[in-house]
């Protein structure tokens, strides 16, 4: 912790910044110390930590008095870490919040997570090396490491020991995983071909093929992930399973439906499924796909495509074009409206707003006046005045 | 397996008409290859092969994905490749049992809400850093972590829900799109500029891509419109377009309504 020097947390001409992570705790060696929550910041030249309570407690180190990096998996209750050994501070050193340490290294804990991304960039940098090519002010001269003659501190080297049987076990792991992860993937390439070949078999009618077996391909093309080449159908890529999930959505829906006035977009339905749910989600491809078949199940419920690509799901009771007369009485009661203001008084998302206002434009009930300072509709006196 | 169409069973009937039907009947007893109902049973077979080795892979290998995102990487690309979508359903094999599905479903649930909250601030655009930031803010202490490629493959899922998400490359980034607002390429190129300041200028425009005035004006007066980019005629010199997608915490600080009011003339 003696590496440290105290800083304004103000970058250097030539000095930018990389990546930064709020929620960081330093510790001395293994020692908790008093940093414990603070924001971390990479740049080209140096590593800095700011006190998230108060700011004007602030202090980097430089980069090049970083001699390497390992990462410390998270456990239970404990954050993921990344351990940053550091070579002997100069004897020209700034001062800083500690005199003296009796470590060689800090770990850096990352209690609100970054720390897979900051690792990845603070790897980078440190083969990069850019701060040796982009020279700082004289206060930020670069540290070239111990000089040369000069002995290297013992633990320092048993410490790379280690660190490299960890490497040569890690990578054996790795690719030991890669490995298998490679035989697998040839397996799956040859279920890929004979999904090929089956559906071209299909396409050129060879032979008689029932809807039943129809349905289990598809079922077997869904299990893995291989996009469906046959395009008979009109609706999705209906699988039994999409039939299924068409009508839990059905009745999952309808109260949240009527609550919101009979309409809500593909998003909102996303997250609302799928937070009900808790595990087993749906992908967002299960969910379109389940959707198209709403209409032809005969389901309460329709799946609708606005011009501009929203994709909403309508009760079926819900006429939207009906929704559009009440939609020009609110516009005229206001004289004009944007989609924002519309929303606020109707209390609708600003999206389906929006949707709702178009419509009745395209309907010839309102026009539009499209300026820098927004969309504003107004009723159309061309069509009510001549 | 060998396939029975060598052994010459069409000999035995003709593959068409009565034949085949005939055949497909008898499938049981003859192996008799009326060719897709037998290749169907064939993949039915090769499928249920295919779960075994798959289980046994997700059983030694389950965690290191989970854990590893680089490892994630690799898995999707060869995915990729193979022209196989381990994300495309949550009834997949994949995502049943190594559990890609779930963690990248419930990715996009939480990108998702991000971007509602911060839109009335952004209009709908977003760094991924920012994005990265405020989803591990959400996703809270005892949540996996997530990489920004992670983020980036949820959004890619999330397109097809037909909402306007979109990915921008600029600088060595990313912006997000989260609206179904119009960005045709002159709007992209545009905010790639703005990204070294946090804001652009019809000069900065001229300047650098070679536009005519009016080009540059019609682009900014539509990122205005769109709620993208705020107007700053106070700036020195020429008016400034701001685009708070692109304010990072260096620049700007999160301060609320009643300190705003007292920093007020």
């Amino acid at each position: 912790m003696d590496r440290f020097v105290w800083t304004s947390g103000l970058l250097e001409i030539n000095e930018t910044l990389v990546i930064q992570q709020r929620g960081v705790r330093i510790y001395d060696g293994e020692e908790k110390i008093k940093f414990d929550a603070g924001t971390l910041l990479l740049s080209t030249h140096r590593l800095i930590w700011r006190d998230q309570k108060n700011h004007e407690c602030c202090m980097a180190i430089l980069l090049s008095q970083i001699v390497f990096i390992e990462e410390q998996a998270a456990g239970i209750g404990k954050s993921a870490k990344i351990v940053v050994h550091l070579h002997p501070p100069p004897s020209n050193k700034e001062p800083g919040p500690f005199q003296s340490s009796k470590n060689s290294y800090i770990k850096l804990s990352f209690k609100e997570h970054g720390q897979i991304e900051f690792y990845r960039r603070l790897s980078e940098e440190m083969t990069q090396r850019r701060w040796e090519n982009m020279p700082v002010s004289q206060s930020m001269q670069t540290n070239r490491g111990p000089q040369p003659g000069r002995i290297r501190a013992v633990g320092i080297v048993g410490i790379e020991r280690k660190l490299e049987e960890k490497r040569k076990e890690t990578d054996k792991n790795i690719s030991e995983a890669f490995e298998d992860l490679s035989k697998l993937m040839v397996k799956a390439k040859e279920m890929v071909e004979l999904s090929k070949s089956i559906a071209n078999k299909i396409k050129d009618k060879q032979g008689d093929i029932t809807e039943d077996e129809t349905i289990r391909f598809k079922s077997y093309l869904l299990s893995m992930g291989i996009a469906n080449p046959v395009t008979r159908e009109t609706y999705g890529s209906g699988t039994q399973y999409h039939m299924q999930l068409a009508k839990q959505l059905a009745g999952i829906l309808q109260g949240p439906l009527e609550e919101r006035g009979g309409i809500m977009s593909l998003t909102e339905v996303y997250c609302l499924v799928n937070r009900a749910r808790g595990m087993e989600l749906l992908s967002p491809e299960d969910l379109v796909n389940a959707c198209k078949m709403l209409e032809a199940l005969k389901l309460p419920l329709r799946l609708r495509v606005f011009d501009s690509g929203v994709m909403v799901i309508e009760l079926q009771s819900h006429k939207e074009e009906e929704m559009v007369a009440s939609a020009l009485e609110t516009v005229s009661e206001k004289g004009s409206l944007t989609s924002e203001e519309f929303a606020k008084l109707v209390g609708m998302s600003v999206l389906l707003a929006k949707e709702r206002l178009l419509l009745a434009e395209k309907m010839g009930h309102l026009c539009r006046d499209d300026s820098v300072e927004g969309l504003r509709f107004y009723p159309n006196l061309f069509m009510t005045q001549s | 397996m060998v396939g029975l169409e060598e052994i010459g069973c069409f000999s035995l009937f003709p593959a068409s008409g009565l034949g085949s039907y005939f055949c497909h009947l008898m499938i049981p007893w003859w192996g008799c290859p009326v060719t897709s109902s037998w290749s169907i049973l064939q993949m039915s077979k090769q499928l249920d092969m295919f779960k075994t080795n798959l289980e046994e892979f997700a059983s030694k290998h389950k965690q290191e994905i989970r854990k590893n995102p680089e490892f994630r990487v690799q898995f999707q690309d060869m995915c990729a490749t193979i022209g196989v979508d381990p994300l495309a359903s949550g009834k997949g094999f994949w995502s049943e049992m190594l559990g890609v599905g779930d963690f990248y479903y419930e990715l996009g649930v939480q990108i998702i809400e991000v971007c509602l909250a911060l839109k009335h601030r952004n209009g709908g655009l977003i760094t991924l850093e920012e994005l990265h930031q405020q989803v591990l803010k959400g996703r809270g202490k005892f949540a996996q972590d997530v990489s920004q490629d992670d983020l980036i493959r949820a959004i890619k899922k999330l397109k097809a829900l037909g909402t306007g998400f979109g990915i921008i490359p600029v600088g060595g980034t990313y912006l997000i799109q989260s609206v179904p607002a119009e960005l045709n390429m002159d709007h992209t190129v545009v905010l790639q500029l703005a990204e070294k300041n946090g804001y652009v200028t019809v000069s900065d425009i001229k300047a650098s891509l070679k536009w005519e005035t009016e080009r540059a004006r019609q682009v900014l007066e539509h990122l205005l419109k769109e709620g993208l980019a705020w107007l700053d005629l106070q700036a020195p010199g020429e008016a400034h377009y701001w685009l708070p997608a692109l304010f990072t915490d260096l620049y700007s600080q999160e301060i609320t309504a009643e300190e705003a009011r007292e920093a007020l003339p």
